[in-house]
This record gives C-alpha cells, structure tokens and sequence, in this order.
C-alpha cells in the first residue's frame, strides 16, 4: 500500500514537541514543569500512553510501518523505539495483515502488540485476519486463548486527505462480535482510553480522529497519569460520558464528531436553545445507560456521525434509543451523518461532513411545535 | 535489523534439491544413489517403528472418522487418507516446548501430537469451533481459512524469540493456501525477522476440484523460498523416513538460530475434499489408482520387514493400538454431546457486555418456557 503521509491541515507547528530524550519520550511531553497544567495534544497523549504502558509492562511491543525510526507518519509513536529499544517499537514489511496476524500469534505467546494501521482504508488488507481470527479467538477456544492486542487506526476526514485516507470504518468492526472499538474525542481519554485498550484483555480497534491529532488541552499530566495507574479496571471501556450538560435536547456524537456537537451546542446557546452532548467514546460495549437516561432527560436526540449514514453506527444508536426510550421522546430521533457515497475529494469534504448548520437545522425539526 | 549475524544463504543452499528427497523408495528399499543439497541419514530403526505404528493409527483414525460422518455422527471430515506419512511427521520432528499450527486437514497431526481425540473432534462433530485448550499441547486451532494461521505461527515464533524461549513453530499448509496473500506476507515476515518457523507444505495436488497446474507455474512450491531468502526443500510426502529426515533438518535449522525453512511435500489426497465433495468429477480413477502403490503405510512396512524390524508381533500390538483409539473415537462421537446454550454468551468478551447479558436472558427465558412446555 502507497500511504501518502498527509498531516492535518489544521496542524498547527509550534504544537510539535522537541525530540524525545534517550531517556524518555515521554519527559518530551511531561516537561520540567510536571505537575502544573500543561499542553497536551491529542497525539502525544497516544504517545504517552503507549510509553507508559511500555513502561509498565514488558509485554507491550510496538509494531507497525513507519512507527520505529520515523515515529509513524502522524508522529504517535515519536521516540519509543529510541527509548526502548529495537524489540520493542519496530518497523514491519508494507503488509497489513501480516502485522495483524503476526501480533494474533505474539499475543498467543504472552505479548501484548499494539498495532498501527497507517491510514483507515489500510487496514483493509488485514480486514480477514480481524474478522476470522482477532475477533474469533477467545471465542473459538472458549476462553483459553486470550488476544490482549491492540489494532490502532488513524481514522475519518476533515483533514484534506486524499482517496483511502478519510474513511470512517468504524462500522466494519462494529458490526464483529468479539471486538473492542474505541473512539476518543480528547487528549484525555486519548491517553486513559488506549492504557484501558492496552490493558484490555480483549483484543481493541482503536480509532483515532486524524483531524484531532493536533488538537490541545491543558492537563496536568502527572496527576492524568497517577490517576490512570490507582484505577485497577478499566473506567473508559463501555462508558459513554456528558461532554456538555443541556436540558432542551441530546447529541449524540464520537470521536471527530464531538467537537462538531459542542460547536453546534455553543451556537445553540447563543440562540436560547440547551443542548446536552453525549461523548460516546466507547461503540463496542455500548453505553446504553448512560446514552438512553440522558435522552430520557431532554426528550428529544440527534446522533451526528461523519461514516455514511446507511447501516452505520449512527443508525444503530438511533434504533436503541427509540427501543428503549419511546415513551419519553416528544419527537422523533434524527441522525445527522455523512453521505452515502465514498469519501470525497478534499474541496468537496466540507459538503460531506455534518456541520454546525447541519446539525442545528436538524434539530430545529424536532417538532418544538408540539411542545 | 532482528537479524542475527548469521551468514547469508548461497543461492544453491536456498533453493530446493532437483528431485524430492526419498529415502525409502515404492518397492520399500532403501532408496540409494540420489544426491540431495543435505546429507539426509535415514533415520533410527526404533523411531521408524515408532513412526509407523502411528500411520497405523492414523489410517485408522481417518477410516474411522470417515465412517461416521456416513452414520451422521459428524458434520464433515476432511480426510488425510494418502498423507498419514506428512501428518505423523509433523507431530514427530517436535519438541515438547514446540508449537504445531495445523489447518482442518491435519486432524491426524493434531491427534499424534497428543491431544485428545473426541476433543479435536468437537469442530467436526458441530458442538464447538474447536474443542481442545492449545496451550495443553502447543497446538493452535485447526484453521479453516487458509494460510491465516502461517502468521499467527509467525507471531508465536517471534514471540518465542523476544523472550528468549527455545521453541520451533511448524506451520501447515496445503498447495492451495500457497496462492494466498498470507502464505507470502508469512513468509517475507518470518525471513525479515529470523524467526524459527518451518513452513510445511502437503502439497496434494488439488485445492477442492483445481490442479496445482492453475494454482502455481513454479518450478515447485519449494522453489518459492529463495523469493523471500530462506531455504526450500522438496521431500516425497509418502516416505515417512524422508519426511522425518527433511523436517527435523529444518527444526535444528530453526532451533539453532538459522531461521525460517520452506518444506513442500510432493503427497496426494486419495479422497475427496471432504464427504461432501465427488472428486470424479475433475480427476480420473486411473490418476487415483496410480498413486496407490505409492501408500505411505504400505511403503515403510515394507521396508520394515525385509530389515526385519517388524514382527507378527509388532503388527498385533500396532493394530491394537490403532484400534483403541478408533474406539475411543467411536465411543466418544456416538455419545450424545452436550452443549450449554449459555456458552453463546460466555466467551465473546472476557466479560460479556450488557447487551451480551440482555440477550443471554432472552435465550433463558425462551428456554425455560420450552422447559416448561415439553
């Protein structure tokens, strides 16, 4: 597979980190001034979360292509392979499925591989591998053999990307019984979502909103990472959380998306309007409860996606909602999605993505009128 | 980069001998004369007997197996009649540390490597996809998509290697799996990273219905291994001796730090796909029947008697033997099998989610009601 090394247009340079220190990359992102609230991107907190579990636990092995000298072709993982060491962070041949399958065999043998699929639509190659095998696994053997692994994949649009790098096939892997699949939407679930995936004894397809790679929050990393490390079970698996409280109506929205919900809340409260956002974060398990008392709440949902919205995610959580809260709904629940039609060219992307307007025109129709 | 400093392979030590090895030849002689890249000893009397009270055993467990599918005690079975010899083989040039990655045709492999007989059949049968703990013998699942599983014997093996653990992997494959994307992303990885995989190949000549002749134009399937920089080696699969030889080769090879090996059996499959496929309609009884003087079991037995390895007794004992474990077969499929519905549910996750638990409740219900009903 040809990857085209795209960054995100909306990267913003004076984001890069300097070079990770022999010692640690992780002190590259920690800084001098550990303890205080610092700048963390969505990208170095993937970085910090795999140095840490790296840290923590032998059996953690990196893989992929591009991701041992280089650091991968979005930078994720920048300095493991200095800081620990050919075994551990390597490159592989171009060949997806053979990474995939070859991490099914170490983690049968006691690894656990975090693995990177360049770019969404380069996964597909190990497409069987997931499906019959990473998937099946602890199934087939009723629980004798356990794939603690990790497939992470950079994925979804708004990055001015070129054909097979803005996929949203999250509904591919969904739709696998046996999978794990995360979405974050923050640097920090980044980081608390993929130590949870690491330790995960299932095996996790981790989706990582390309467009938000760069995006920066301020966090006190020490006090993130201890927090993370006094948890014994994972607290972001099958937990969806409330990113904005509102009372009129829900939005329902992952990974890209959630900042595309906040947006559409905040022109919402300039205009009167309420609107609580739900950060799913977590497709497989799916957070029914916290998702359905919500819209219990307000009464009224709007789940926003970018992946098509034909048989996808979206549809999924439409239809759980409206099993499961009927009596509670003043009006129907609406999706707002990406087209059915293969991911665009990038001067037409901004048509395809669901957008504050979009968004908002939708819940507009959530007949007020009767209330 | 893994590498270690080992010296790199000449051509002529990368590509296959001219002919298949053959130590034991159709009549059952030591074959002599021929030259090989390797020196091939044929190997010790005692572990030929050995090897061939187990294609004994092997038949006759694929006799077995195939006669009760007819009495529809299992779903399916693909038979290994006609390649017991690479079956046994494969189970013998292990250690006990070592890893077998079978596909669903290596049944008798499985079984010789130790694991339990009614356990290897619970996929066959249709109570489970697979019904032994592979950890109890180092044997993975039985793979039904091909060539998949090369890899996972890749990972294992590499693995094996990081944490400084002296095991060989041998991963199984028909002709077929070779046109497979897997087979060369397997290949190409375990070179790259040197890591102790044999690749064994039965080639039987057919992947369902198609020939090797529209599978492959190489000069052989073991020709393929210099493409990807490891030896290749081409054995008669019918001569148990020659397997042996050939394979634990290429396991010291692996073992001793000299990374992956290419091993294709020349062999042929005497039945059908499985009992749900006519073999008469893409292959004449003429080109069948002329594999027949070619029998594994018929070759080394022969062989065995005229050194006089082999006594009246022996063959008693072996029959014997061979015949326990038939029965243990039949007693153990012709008992009903009992499946727990709940087991739907128990090992998709390590947990099983809250929809997971929703829907094991609904089939509970639904079975109570059916309880209470009948």
């Amino acid at each position: 597979m040809t990857a085209i090394s795209a960054r995100p247009t909306a990267a913003d340079p004076s984001v890069q980190t300097p070079p990770a220190t022999a010692e640690s990359p992780a002190a590259a992102t920690a800084g001098p001034a550990a303890g205080k609230q610092q700048s963390l991107t969505f990208a170095k907190a993937l970085t910090l979360a795999m140095a840490d579990s790296m840290a923590a636990d032998d059996a953690v092995v990196v893989f992929g292509e591009d991701v041992g000298v280089l650091g991968g072709v979005f930078r994720i993982t920048e300095g493991l392979n200095k800081r620990f060491g050919q075994e551990r962070c390597f490159d592989t041949p171009l060949a997806e499925s053979g990474i995939v399958g070859m991490a099914v065999g170490m983690a049968m043998n006691g690894m656990k591989p975090v693995v990177e699929m360049q770019f969404d639509a380069f996964a597909y190659p190990a497409f069987e591998q997931v499906v019959s095998h990473v998937a099946k696994m602890a199934n087939r053997t009723k629980g004798k053999v356990r794939l603690p692994m990790v497939i992470r994949i950079p994925y979804a649009g708004g990055i001015g990307g070129v054909e097979h790098h803005c996929d949203s096939s999250e509904a591919y892997y969904v739709h696998t019984p046996g999978l794990t699949v995360l979405a974050p939407s923050t640097a920090v679930d980044a980081y608390l979502m993929l130590r949870d995936a690491i330790r995960s004894p299932d095996p996790v397809v981790f989706l990582e909103p390309k467009k938000l790679y760069f995006a920066k929050e301020d966090v006190d990393i020490d006090a993130l990472r201890a927090a993370y490390e006094s948890t014994a079970q994972a607290t972001s698996i099958g937990r969806a959380v409330i990113a904005r409280e509102g009372t009129d109506a829900t939005l329902i929205a992952y990974g890209p998306s959630v900042p595309t919900a906040l947006a559409a809340a905040e022109a919402a409260a300039a205009e009167g309007r309420s609107l609580q956002v739900i950060d799913v974060r977590s497709l497989v398990p799916f957070d029914d409860e916290t998702v359905c008392a919500a819209v219990r709440r307000t009464g009224r949902a709007v789940v926003i996606a970018e992946a098509p919205g034909f048989a996808s995610v979206a549809a999924e959580i439409v239809a759980r909602v409206q099993e499961r809260c009927f009596h509670s709904l003043a009006a129907p629940v609406r999706r707002v999605t990406g087209f059915d039609i293969p991911y665009p060219a990038p001067k037409l992307e901004q048509h395809y993505l669901p957008g504050v307007d979009r968004i908002l025109d939708v819940v507009d129709e959530l007949q007020w009128e009767d209330q | 980069m893994n590498q270690l400093s080992t010296p790199a392979l000449t051509q002529e030590q990368m590509l296959p001998s001219q002919q298949p090895v053959r130590l034991i030849d159709e009549s059952g002689t030591a074959a002599v004369g021929r030259t090989y890249k390797e020196n091939y000893p044929l190997p010790a009397e005692q572990t030929l007997l050995r090897g061939y009270a187990q294609l004994v055993t092997g038949r006759r467990i694929n006799d077995q197996a195939s006669a009760l599918v007819r009495q529809g005690r299992m779903a399916v079975y693909p038979s290994s009649h006609g390649q017991e010899a690479c079956q046994v083989a494969a189970a013998m040039c292990l250690a006990d540390g070592d890893w077998l990655f079978p596909t669903y045709r290596d049944t008798v492999a499985v079984m010789a490597r130790g694991v339990d007989p009614v356990q290897v059949m619970e996929l066959l049968r249709g109570s489970w996809h697979s019904g032994y703990d592979p950890y109890e013998h180092n044997v993975a699942t039985q793979s039904t998509p091909l060539a998949t599983q090369l890899l996972h014997a890749v990972g294992v093996a590499h693995a094996a290697k990081l944490k400084g653990q002296d095991t060989v992997v041998v991963a199984l494959c028909g002709d077929g799996a070779s046109s497979e994307g897997d087979f060369h992303e397997a290949l190409n990885f375990a070179a790259v990273f040197h890591v102790p995989v044999v690749f064994f190949v039965q080639n039987n000549e057919y992947a369902i219905s198609v020939p090797l002749s529209q599978q492959s134009v190489a000069p052989s399937l073991a020709h393929k291994a210099i493409g990807y920089g490891m030896p290749g080696e081409r054995v008669d699969g019918n001569d148990l001796a020659a397997l042996l030889a050939v394979l634990g080769n290429a396991v010291q090879r692996a073992r001793s730090g000299g990374g992956p090996s290419l091993v294709e059996a020349h062999t042929y499959r005497m039945q059908s796909h499985t009992n749900a496929d006519d073999a008469s309609r893409y292959r004449t009884a003429d080109e069948v029947s002329a594999w027949e003087p070619r029998d594994p079991l018929l070759r080394l037995r022969t062989y065995l008697l005229g050194a006089n390895l082999l006594t009246e007794a022996d063959e008693g004992r072996i029959a014997a033997e061979a015949e326990s474990v038939a029965k243990v077969l039949r007693d153990g499929l012709n008992a009903d099998v009992s499946v727990d519905p709940q087991d739907l549910f128990r090992f998709v996750y390590s947990e099983p989610t809250p929809q997971l638990l929703e829907q094991a409740q609904l089939l509970g219900e639904e079975l109570s009601r059916e309880g209470a009903t009948s």
